[in-house]
């Protein structure tokens, strides 16, 4: 193959890809663009975007990846009663990987407020935000993973190749919408 | 052979979780650094996610493809050679395609949502000139993590795609910034 005939092959098959994506970032966008007052409040808030979106990816994105492959491999049942043991156990590990890493942002990100000498709200306020969040997306990301990856294997589609972009697109809107809820419960609650 | 406990999972991802939470504080930092830029004119804080996944994006599919061939034994790092040069030449490709409509979209939401004080022009700019070098930088990152990978012995698909798609995250926001600043 000459180079033109590679790239015009990778540009078409990513492309859609992609594009699905942008359009889940730009909806990730407008939630965030409507979030000014959230942000003016809680300073510091804006720091930990970054790291939470890319934390949703990493772990749901992860959680799919070892699914499919299991699946792949037989090790799992594509049921949704949660009998079985692996799926409940990876499951499980997702959850707490995404809350934890949520928390340990908030209190390193905390730390380099601090030490930047930014402004900052309460580390309280913070790492509440982070963990209500954390809680919230990693139970919407789970049911959209589990349900892509199971649904898509049941239809002979290779569950590969589903598991990331439903994660890139769902990660980015359930990400941001989760921290604009966490904020406002955070905020309701007498923080900032 | 991949544990299947939750204590096993957690404790084989932990690390590698941590230490790219610590690089995308530093996106973070940077974003803190122009907060008053981005709430002043919500249009450009709208480009933040979709320029930040999109860079990850582009990456991400580069490096598995990148992967897959090194698997195959398919990949010469050369610059003639087809997949590397055809892989790159896609990326910009998608990049230069995808961004100025990013840049178009999050105007349009934003004007139709709470008014915009940036022109239409300057959005478009800003988005298609961070797309075009996001994608220069994703290619290097890319060919840089696949490379090094394959020298040490490591999988490239276990190290490369969590390494590229989080430091194109990080240089996301650092272009954005940097075309911000230029522009705005």
């Amino acid at each position: 193959m000459s180079i033109r005939t590679t790239a015009a092959e990778a540009y078409r098959e990513a492309l859609p890809v992609v594009a699905v994506s942008a359009v889940g970032g730009l909806f990730a966008g407008v939630v965030l663009g409507g979030m000014e007052a959230e942000l003016s409040q809680v300073p510091g808030l804006l720091l930990l975007v970054p790291a939470l979106l890319a934390t949703r990816g990493n772990v749901y994105g992860s959680l799919g990846a070892r699914l499919a492959s299991a699946l792949h491999q037989g090790l799992v049942e594509p049921r949704f009663d949660f009998a079985d043991r692996r799926t409940r156990a990876a499951i499980a590990a997702a959850m707490a990987n995404g809350v934890l890493v949520s928390v340990f942002a908030a209190l390193s990100g905390f730390g380099l407020l601090v030490a930047l000498g930014r402004n900052h709200a309460s580390l309280a306020t913070l790492v509440a935000v982070a963990f209500i969040a954390g809680v919230i997306s990693g139970v919407l990301l789970t049911l959209a993973v589990v349900g892509v990856v199971f649904i898509g294997h049941r239809r002979g589609i290779n569950p590969d190749t589903l598991a990331g972009p439903v994660v890139t697109t769902t990660g980015d809107v359930v990400g941001i919408a989760t921290m604009l809820f966490a904020v406002r419960v955070v905020l309701a609650l007498g923080g900032g | 052979m991949a544990r299947w406990t939750v204590c096993g999972i957690v404790a084989d991802m932990m690390p590698v979780l941590a230490v790219l939470t610590l690089l995308e504080l530093v996106s973070g930092v940077v974003l803190d650094t122009f907060q008053a830029t981005l709430l002043r004119f919500p249009s450009l804080l709208v480009l933040v996610p979709v320029t930040i996944g999109l860079a990850g994006n582009i990456g991400s599919i580069m490096a598995s493809r990148l992967s897959t061939a090194t698997h195959l034994g398919l990949l010469s790092f050369e610059p003639t050679d087809e997949t590397l040069a055809g892989n790159a030449l896609a990326t910009v490709g998608i990049a230069v395609t995808l961004f100025p409509a990013v840049g178009a979209g999050a105007w349009v939401v934003q004007a139709l949502l709470a008014g915009t004080r940036l022109p239409l022009g300057t959005v478009v700019l800003v988005a298609t000139l961070s797309g075009a070098a996001l994608a220069a930088l994703a290619v290097l990152v890319t060919v840089a993590a696949t490379y090094t990978a394959f020298r040490v012995g490591a999988d490239p698909d276990d190290v490369v795609l969590p390494v590229v798609t989080n430091t194109c995250d990080v240089f996301g926001v650092l272009v954005l910034f940097a075309v911000v600043r230029l522009l705005v």
